[in-house]
């Protein structure tokens, strides 16, 4: 088996007397796109945190490739160079047009000159579809189209794996899509990418892998077509569905065995829709 | 003595109280933004420290401390008034525009320095190129405001002997025996300066909006 880019062992996370998650282990593979879901307070956005260090582990080792980046003495600023990251808020630079966003990091931490750092973020736009915003600024620019200038940004540093903190959940319902598409498009063009989001029609088509966490434990792990069909544990099929109906648009029951548990558990999901 | 002459003796008092504000007012800036950024982002001793220093300044007034840092200017380096009298205002300014920093960092929200730091920026690197740019759009507002104190406190210099508007207002006053019309021509022409910065500082807000779909 080819080395994982992402090595997450034992990790664990406390604030104060409270527990965020422990002794977490998950592996992601060149390629995967990883899905996490779980319940809100779960750690599931401090996880991410803790994987750009961000926020600090209180044990267990994050590998980024051959390295441990949990290390003593690492280079945070390097580790964070090569791991994107795309925030809830988008928190694109207010002050920077969609253009100088993408390329500031360029410029100043790769040290690009110039006029190659701007046809560089220039690219980045067009990759997601902006290049006519290139000059707007962020107040000037949709939800959704701050959240692909912000993914625009994570990408123009060529980073090893993108990290998406509920990239979709402060976006009105219409803007949802072009960003998924986005994010799906990545994923096909071999990204490796770990998402947290309640999108279980994004995390059916596009997940690898979907990972359930609840009460800072991994729960249960495995294929969607698993975890949606025969999940190991009752909570997870409770959670999927209870989610699915909450967040799901209309769904094709396109799984195996997709027509009994449609009966059974989500009956209102497609009057919703 | 003619009234034109008269008007024209204490205008040329506004040479040195723009002097004063001009040197006063950024180096306070400078200094409180450097004592801003100390007191947001510097460890427990440094914010305790600026803390206190701003507690201190601001609870002495002006006059006071600009005697005081006049006497310790003028007897160990020797400075002219003008200078020592412009430089201690800045170092009093300092206490102020550190607060009106302090809080325009804070306005500028978290998440901006996280997603700096993400991109892979030092702490250093974000701060100059990511909160100051935000934080002295916001900080322009105001700022204004303590730029027409530290118009008016330019008066203070006169206390020193510098001849700005207010201390020739005094002596015109005392040699032609009309003081009230000399002190209103000076009241006038502070007006008109403070009234005029506030004007420039509006436009350049303007000028350096940050543009938004309303």
């Amino acid at each position: 088996m080819p080395q994982p880019i992402l090595t997450i062992k034992k990790l664990t996370k406390i604030y104060g007397n409270n527990v965020i998650f422990r002794d977490i282990d998950l592996t992601v593979a060149e390629g995967d796109t990883i899905v996490i879901i779980g319940p809100s307070g779960t750690g599931k956005s401090t996880l991410l945190r803790c994987i750009n260090l961000l926020t600090h582990p209180d044990g267990g080792e994050i590998w980024l490739d051959a390295d441990e980046i949990t290390a003593k003495g690492a280079n945070e600023d390097l580790v964070r160079q090569h791991i994107g990251m795309v925030f809830q808020n988008f928190l694109l630079f207010n002050h920077l047009t969609a253009l100088d966003n993408v390329k500031l990091g360029l410029t100043k931490v790769k040290h690009m000159n110039d006029k190659a750092a701007e046809a560089k973020a220039f690219e980045e736009l067009k990759r997601v579809g902006l290049s006519d915003r290139a000059h707007h600024y962020p107040g000037q620019l949709s939800g959704g189209q701050q959240q692909r200038v912000a993914i625009a940004r994570a990408l123009a540093m060529d980073p090893r794996i993108m990290l998406f903190d509920e990239p979709t959940s402060a976006l009105d319902p219409e803007l949802i899509g072009e960003v998924l598409e986005v994010m799906r498009d990545l994923s096909k063009s071999g990204m490796t990418m770990l998402v947290v989001t309640h999108e279980m029609g994004f995390a059916r088509e596009v997940a690898d892998r979907i990972v359930f966490m609840e009460k800072g434990n991994i729960v249960e792990e495995g294929s969607p077509d698993d975890l949606f069909y025969r999940p190991k544990f009752e909570r997870t099929r409770e959670f999927l569905w209870k989610i699915t109906e909450l967040y799901g648009k209309k769904e094709n029951a396109d799984g195996p065995s997709a027509a009994e548990d449609t009966e059974s558990n989500q009956p209102a999901a497609e009057e919703n829709a | 003595m003619d009234v034109a002459n008269f008007i024209k003796y204490i205008l040329q008092g506004t040479v040195y109280t723009l002097g004063v504000t001009a040197v006063a007012l950024p180096s306070g800036l400078i200094l409180g933004t450097l004592f801003a950024l100390l007191a947001v982002y510097g460890g427990k001793t440094l914010k305790q420290v600026m803390s206190l220093y701003s507690t201190v300044m601001r609870g002495i007034p002006p006059i006071v401390l600009l005697l005081i840092l006049y006497f310790v200017m003028s007897g160990e380096i020797n400075l002219s008034p003008f200078w020592a009298g412009s430089i201690s205002l800045g170092i009093i300014s300092s206490a102020y525009q550190m607060e009106i920093v302090r809080g325009a960092i804070l306005s500028v929200s978290a998440g901006q320095m996280m997603a700096a730091r993400a991109i892979g920026l030092t702490r250093m690197q974000a701060i100059i190129n990511i909160i100051l740019p935000q934080t002295l759009r916001n900080a322009i507002a105001p700022w204004s405001n303590e730029a027409a104190i530290i118009i008016k406190d330019s008066s203070l210099v006169y206390a020193l002997g510098v001849p700005e508007i207010l201390r020739r207002a005094q002596l015109i006053g005392a040699s032609s025996g009309s003081y009230l019309p000399a002190y209103l021509t000076a009241a006038l022409i502070y007006f008109a300066l403070v009234f005029a910065s506030g004007r420039l500082l509006g436009l350049l807000e303007k000028k350096l909006e940050i543009p938004a779909n309303p």
